[in-house]
């Protein structure tokens, strides 16, 4: 329970379905001030009080779970390396494997509880495949797809079948004070948005050229960390191109610390490859190149593609160009409204 | 429900509960002089009365606050500033390590604002400050303290300090001696020997946010709160006259059944660590296995984490405490727990129980049919 509205709602819901709930607010910082504030945090003092009321009207028993360390060590530290290392993360995905469906579920399991509950906006069929929200606008299935069948089969997410305004009205109908707080935004423990600023100061300045695809050299970059493949702004050249078009960044290479920018064109991509398949569909996964759709990025557009699973790697090929596709991002693919497996992308042309 | 954390808070006594709610329903501010405002005052004066008499106080040396952290804070700032105003030399503050936060942060406050100096005077394994310890820490300068802060019993672990013996060795150098009698005021026989005490209303069967800090003769701390003047100028605020009448019952009823109750709890206890012990036989009992609180009981469960157990714990009806502090919900590792050298993982895998006087024989009972089983669930969940 972060203390929003939509796991508060998830808590109501469960518990009038007559299970055994007990609230968990989980403390990701030791230092709850280091982290956003107010209406666009996640893990403030504020937060847990919010989510300790909604207990309260609920009438379930709460206790703060104190996941700062795992938190830490999996997202945070997880986020800086990845960024080092020239990729794009998604901590809230990487937060969902690793914190709220491993360290907190496989505590929960031993303490004699059978299941993760979320304020997540995803289905969860019977059998334990993922489908999309009805709200196609909240859906979460994208940063839930990295979970296992085994993660999936102790996990419930009560929202799915229902729109944000419907879980917001049923707030308001249950008496829970959340119901109209804002929607938390953005990466929580960024506390001022920032993130080249916080990658910055974890990672120091680390000046390197911005070249061109020919390799002439446009500009200096602070640290090649603070870009992201498809960016446009912020690049800092001086020297517009010679066709006046705006520039992307099309690579970053973290060992000669280069980032290469280029024509929109040039970020255009049909094939892409990724790594650490989880295959959490229906049946067993295709030994042949199948037909499928895919999500390359939290609320991106969806591409039709053959999508090929072979051994450790996911090979996509996608049926119409895709821009600015960053490696570290998930590659989730679905059938319709079902996810059918994700991976990390590394590479994409 | 079977309540063991009578340390955190006790049930009120059926008699002080009848004497505040009639008094709830009557008019007058005891500062006030038509009749009402009389009626009051006279109703506080015979409180203030009975208190004194309970703890071998005389009523003029109890200052009604509005609860321990109060009184802690009043008396810690507050000698503090007065005696160094008095000599600028007394800057040094001796507390023992095992302190609760409600005389270790007001010192730790005049530490970082105030120019004091903060010497923590170590205990042992048993959580026990040794005289000699403050005689070395006081050394060939007692001219420098300002004042010195040592609990009467510790309210995480329920060992009982060697208070005379303590007050003592300030006296040799007459420097103040305080003493927080929050946990021992109805379990132990208390007198009010020391410069002053500290004593809370909801511990010993009275209301919450009400308490009293009794100071000697002679011992005129600077005011924290300042205002209307009341109570000696010390602690200015309208008395609460309600929850001062609830407190006085309380207090003289806890003190005439110190020496009965603490037979009770302590036969009730060691009942509870002999069963304890016998379902978890690697269970560790923190405190002085002797010199301990009649109602406390406190234990390191190996593999374990506290929170999970009182989790557990919580979900099968029983009531306890990790005895530690909170921020937004998040156990520390207890400071006291570390200052007898027990290690982090240690501290956090401790649990608190403490009896009192609605304590049964069903609860200990109760306590031993799930112990065993929660430790065994919560020792799967691991220690983090």
């Amino acid at each position: 329970m972060s203390g929003g509205v939509d796991s508060a709602v998830a808590a109501a819901r469960i518990a009038e379905m007559g299970h055994d709930v007990t609230g968990v607010h989980l403390a990701l910082s030791s230092n709850p001030r280091s982290y956003r504030t107010g209406a666009r945090g996640c893990c403030t003092i504020e937060d847990s009080r919010d989510a300790r009321r909604a207990a309260d009207v609920i009438g379930i028993p709460f206790y703060v779970w104190d996941m700062a360390e795992r938190f830490h060590h999996d997202v945070v530290e997880d986020f800086v390396s990845e960024y080092a290392a020239g990729r794009t993360p998604n901590p809230c995905l990487r937060c969902n494997e690793k914190i709220k469906f491993e360290a907190v579920l496989d505590r929960a399991l031993a303490l004699g509880f059978d299941a993760v509950a979320t304020g997540h906006h995803a289905r969860l069929s019977p059998d334990g495949v993922l489908r999309r929200s009805v709200d196609a606008g909240k859906d979460q299935s994208y940063v839930l797809g990295v979970l296992t069948r085994e993660q999936l089969s102790h996990a419930m997410f009560p929202l799915g079948d229902s729109t944000k305004a419907e879980v917001r009205e049923e707030a308001a109908r249950r008496g829970l004070t959340v119901a109209d707080k804002p929607d938390s935004h953005d990466i929580c423990f960024i506390a001022d948005g920032n993130t080249r600023a916080f990658l910055a100061d974890r990672l120091g300045a680390a000046p390197g050229p911005i070249v061109d695809e020919s390799g002439e050299v446009l500009g200096e970059h602070e640290g090649a960390y603070g870009f992201t493949v498809g960016q446009r702004h912020g690049l800092g050249l001086t020297r517009p191109a010679p066709d006046g078009r705006p520039r992307y960044v099309l690579s970053i290479e973290p060992v000669s610390n280069t980032v290469t920018v280029g024509p929109r064109e040039a970020l255009r991509v049909t094939s892409i490859t990724a790594a650490r398949p989880v295959w959490n569909g229906p049946g067993e996964p295709p030994a042949e190149p199948f037909a499928c759709t895919v999500q390359l990025r939290a609320h991106g557009e969806v591409y039709g593609c053959r999508a090929q699973l072979s051994g450790d790697t996911l090979h996509i090929a996608l049926d119409t160009p895709a821009t600015g596709v960053a490696a570290g991002q998930a590659a989730v693919l679905y059938d319709d409204d079902v996810v059918l497996a994700s991976a990390t992308i590394t590479a994409s042309s | 429900m079977v309540y063991l954390d009578h340390a955190a808070t006790t049930p009120m006594s059926p008699e002080a509960l009848d004497a505040m709610t009639a008094e709830l329903g009557r008019v007058g501010n005891a500062s006030s002089l038509h009749a009402a405002g009389r009626r009051a005052r006279r109703r506080v004066e015979e409180s203030r009365e009975t208190i004194a008499a309970a703890l071998g106080a005389r009523p003029s040396e109890v200052i009604f606050t509005s609860g321990g952290t109060e009184a802690n804070n009043l008396v810690v700032k507050g000698l503090y500033w007065a005696r160094r105003a008095a000599d600028p030399r007394r800057t040094r503050v001796l507390v023992s390590a095992v302190e609760h936060h409600a005389t270790l942060d007001p010192a730790q406050w005049l530490a970082e604002s105030q120019g004091a100096r903060v010497d923590l005077i170590p205990a042992d394994e048993h959580g026990r400050v040794h005289p000699e310890a403050l005689r070395e820490a006081i050394g060939d300068d007692p001219g420098s303290v300002a004042l010195v802060s040592m609990m009467w019993a510790n309210n995480e672990v329920g060992t009982v300090q060697p208070v005379k013996a303590l007050r003592e060795v300030a006296a040799e150098h007459g420097i103040p001696f305080h003493t927080d009698a929050v946990q021992a005021v109805g379990q132990l026989p208390v007198t009010f020997e020391q410069s002053a005490m500290t004593i809370s209303g909801h511990k010993v069967g009275g209301p919450m946010g009400v308490g009293v800090l009794l100071l000697a003769r002679g011992v005129d701390p600077a005011p924290v709160l300042h205002g209307g003047g009341q109570e000696r100028d010390v602690r200015s605020g309208t008395l609460d006259t309600p929850a001062i009448v609830g407190m006085a019952v309380a207090v003289d009823q806890a003190v005439a059944r110190q020496e009965e109750q603490a037979k009770v709890l302590t036969e009730l206890r060691d009942e509870l660590i002999a069963r304890v012990r016998a379902e978890v036989p690697d269970v560790i009992l923190n405190g002085d296995p002797v010199d301990r609180l009649p109602g406390n009981a406190h234990f390191s469960f190996p593999g374990c984490e506290g929170d999970a157990l009182l989790m557990l714990l919580d979900a099968k009806g029983i009531e306890c405490s990790t005895g530690s502090a909170c921020s937004a919900g998040v156990a520390q590792p207890s400071h006291v727990l570390l200052a007898m050298g027990a290690d982090a993982v240690r501290a956090r895998g401790s649990l608190r129980f403490t009896l009192g006087h609605t304590s049964t024989r069903q609860d200990v009972e109760a306590l031993g049919n799930v112990i065993a089983g929660a430790v065994e669930r919560a020792r799967r969940a691991g220690v983090s």
